[in-house]
């Protein structure tokens, strides 16, 4: 657990997310080793599901490519594990309720533990569900990540009480994607959170796209995660994508240290 | 019903953080005005002034002679206004959404049923209203996306996944997200995350208390079997929930095989599915070893859906309901068959139940009484069990 704390200790962390098996596990691969390389403090790999709700148009287009190319739930774990062996940097697993249940609650938790991993973020599991995940999860020494968003309010307080690893702090009303702009008040949030834990760090994601986003929302917590912006590159460049999204977290690392 | 909305193990709220006050504030609500006698009284007012209730409960003689064993009736919620017992949830739930003071609702259809409901209830109650059908569906049942149009509903084809009601769900939940302030998601189902399950269920529950007294006036007591289809599992759990503590009463649900359980095209969750979570609940769901949400096949729009709500997979758990499985050729021979003998063509989804029906009937005594859910008319389907049938005709 305190593996994750080690992401929040090179001034703001910026943490980008990518699909396992998009475009597929080779070039998964290098891309989060690229990532480290170029300034990634911690690496979210999600593992693939058919019906992802949580997530905007690209996240589900990586999600049904990724598995019309045959990733699993294993394949992915062979992807965290080949990770692992080259990078110390904190690595959680980010997918969806019912492909941590199908596997087993507890095996899977043990298993990704076995290969090193820091945590999992499952974001249709809630603080009233979350148990049944962090439990086992706890037993095997992986952190459980909670969210909040703007409608959280008063939850804010009994979330971040608990919360481990990090706050995923969702920026925006909606679905993961690209947006123009985000007007949320993050820094109210990310307060409310402090106030009721305040060794928690907080990052924020949804919607960050460019570096002047990832600056605004890194000034307003402790680092920023990127998801669709990252994705999409890889759709666009597929095998081709490591230069090009090794370039792009340089830069978006270098703006969120200028804060 | 245990604490946080479990049905023994199944049920619960798997949903993003974002919706967690909507539905805390939806569940406030409806337990206040579940027992506000105003709410009550506009509700049954509406229900029977605007929506035809009671629907009859209808001695199908021909049938019971036909069958030569247990006495068939039929309840009518196909006699409904909108031609579907999805008035009665719809009716309920928008209700409840305008006294919360939202001016928008949003829900997802798969044969655009409950779409049309649901935009029937909005103009109704002057409600904004957009609906979300997956593309395959709009296609199929173009002629209640006219409708919806015509109640003036905004209606959102979804390409998403494989662009049928499952995706249609997954859309109109993403659009919750966006958008919770001013607006409710009128779920059409017993299913999705608690609160859902047990509104909606609450709100079809009428089906089963009007049974329940209709049957005492004409025959003095209880049925024997009660027969509904299962999608969701909403007419069915209206169907059954009054005589869930009157264990003389079997209650049956009548889920779509499909091309048959033995083969990938199918619909039958609880024959084929495993336990997991999707869509809010945690419950039966067709699915692949790893989990990944199995695409679904079965002729009728209406239950072609991965999952069931998880207060039928309580009653599969306890016994206390038993779930078949009836095939696409057994459910168009169904069809035709009330439609000839008793005059009254029954929706696909409702053929399901009246196929079981015709094999129980002989099995039991003549002095031994079934009731089937006839849950929607078949107006809709007459194209499509055309084609099934190999001739060619134009809605």
């Amino acid at each position: 657990m305190s593996n994750i704390k080690r992401a929040f200790e090179n001034g703001k962390a910026f943490i980008p997310f990518i699909t396992c098996g998009d475009p597929d596990a080779e070039t998964i691969e290098k891309l989060a080793l690229a990532m480290i390389g170029a300034g990634a403090d911690l690496i979210e790999l999600g593992i693939p599901f058919s019906d992802p709700t949580a997530e905007g148009v690209a996240i589900q287009e990586a999600n049904l490519r990724a598995l019309a190319g045959g990733m699993t739930t294993e394949g992915a774990f062979k992807i965290a594990e080949n990770i692992r062996k080259k990078t110390d940097v904190p690595i959680v697993f980010m997918t969806y309720a019912n492909v941590v249940f199908s596997y087993g609650i507890e095996r899977f938790c043990r298993h990704a533990a076995e290969i090193g991993l820091d945590g999992m973020i499952l974001p249709d599991v809630p603080f009233e569900e979350k148990e049944e995940f962090a439990a086992p999860a706890r037993e095997a020494g992986l952190a459980s990540v909670s969210l909040i968003a703007p409608t959280s309010h008063d939850r804010i307080k009994k979330i971040a009480a608990e919360a481990e690893g990090f706050v995923y702090c969702v920026s925006s009303l909606g679905v993961t994607g690209v947006r123009q702009k985000i007007t949320t008040d993050v820094s109210s949030m990310v307060s409310l959170v402090k106030c009721a834990n305040p060794d928690i760090p907080c990052a924020v994601g949804f919607g960050i796209s460019n570096p002047e986003q990832a600056a605004e929302m890194a000034a307003a917590s402790d680092g920023v995660i990127v998801g669709s912006a990252i994705v999409k590159m890889c759709k666009e460049y597929g095998q081709d994508a490591v230069p090009h999204v090794e370039s792009f977290v340089r830069e978006m690392k270098a703006a969120i240290s200028k804060v | 019903m245990d604490k946080k909305g479990r049905f023994g193990i199944h049920g619960g709220q798997y949903i993003p953080e974002t919706l967690m006050n909507a539905v805390t504030e939806l569940e406030e609500a409806y337990n206040y005005y579940k027992n506000d006698p105003e709410f009550n009284r506009e509700l049954t007012e509406l229900l029977n002034e605007y929506a035809g209730r009671p629907s009859r409960l209808y001695y199908a003689e021909h049938m019971t002679k036909d069958l030569g064993g247990a006495k068939i009736y039929l309840k009518r919620e196909d006699l409904n206004h909108t031609g579907a017992h999805k008035i009665n949830n719809v009716l309920g739930q928008v209700l409840l959404a305008k006294k919360m003071g939202k001016t928008r609702v949003i829900a997802e259809t798969g044969a655009g049923q409950h779409g049309v409901a649901t935009a029937t209830a909005a103009a109704l109650m002057g409600m904004e209203c957009e609906v979300y059908m997956g593309r395959e569906d709009t296609k199929r049942q173009a002629l209640n996306v006219y409708k919806m149009k015509l109640l003036g509903t905004k209606v959102h084809p979804v390409d998403n996944g494989t662009a049928t009601l499952k995706d249609a769900v997954s859309e109109t939940f993403r659009e919750w997200v966006s958008r919770i302030d001013d607006t409710h998601y009128v779920l059409g189902s017993v299913m999705g995350p608690h609160p859902f399950p047990t509104i909606v269920r609450d709100f079809q529950a009428v089906i089963s208390r009007e049974i329940k007294s209709q049957m005492l006036e004409k025959e003095g007591r209880l049925p024997d079997a009660v027969l509904a289809c299962v999608g969701g599992g909403s007419n069915a759990i209206g169907s059954f929930y009054h005589f869930i503590e009157d264990e003389s009463v079997a209650l049956i649900g009548c889920e779509a095989a499909g091309r048959g359980i033995d083969t990938f095209e199918t619909a039958a969750t609880i024959s084929t599915g495993r336990l997991g979570i999707f869509h809010g609940m945690k419950s039966y769901f067709c699915q692949d070893e790893v989990g990944q949400i199995a695409p679904v096949y079965s002729i009728s729009a209406g239950l072609d859906y991965p999952g069931v709500g998880p207060e039928h997979s309580w009653l599969h758990d306890t016994g206390r309901a038993k779930y078949v499985a009836i095939t696409d050729d057994e459910a168009v021979d169904a069809f035709e068959y009330l439609s000839r003998i008793e005059g009254i063509i029954p929706a696909i989804e409702s053929a399901h139940a009246v196929a079981y029906a015709k094999k129980l009937a002989p099995t039991m005594d003549r002095d031994k009484i079934i009731v089937i859910t006839i849950s929607g008319r078949g107006d809709k389907d007459c194209a499509a069990i055309a084609r099934y049938r190999g001739e060619d005709i134009y809605e």
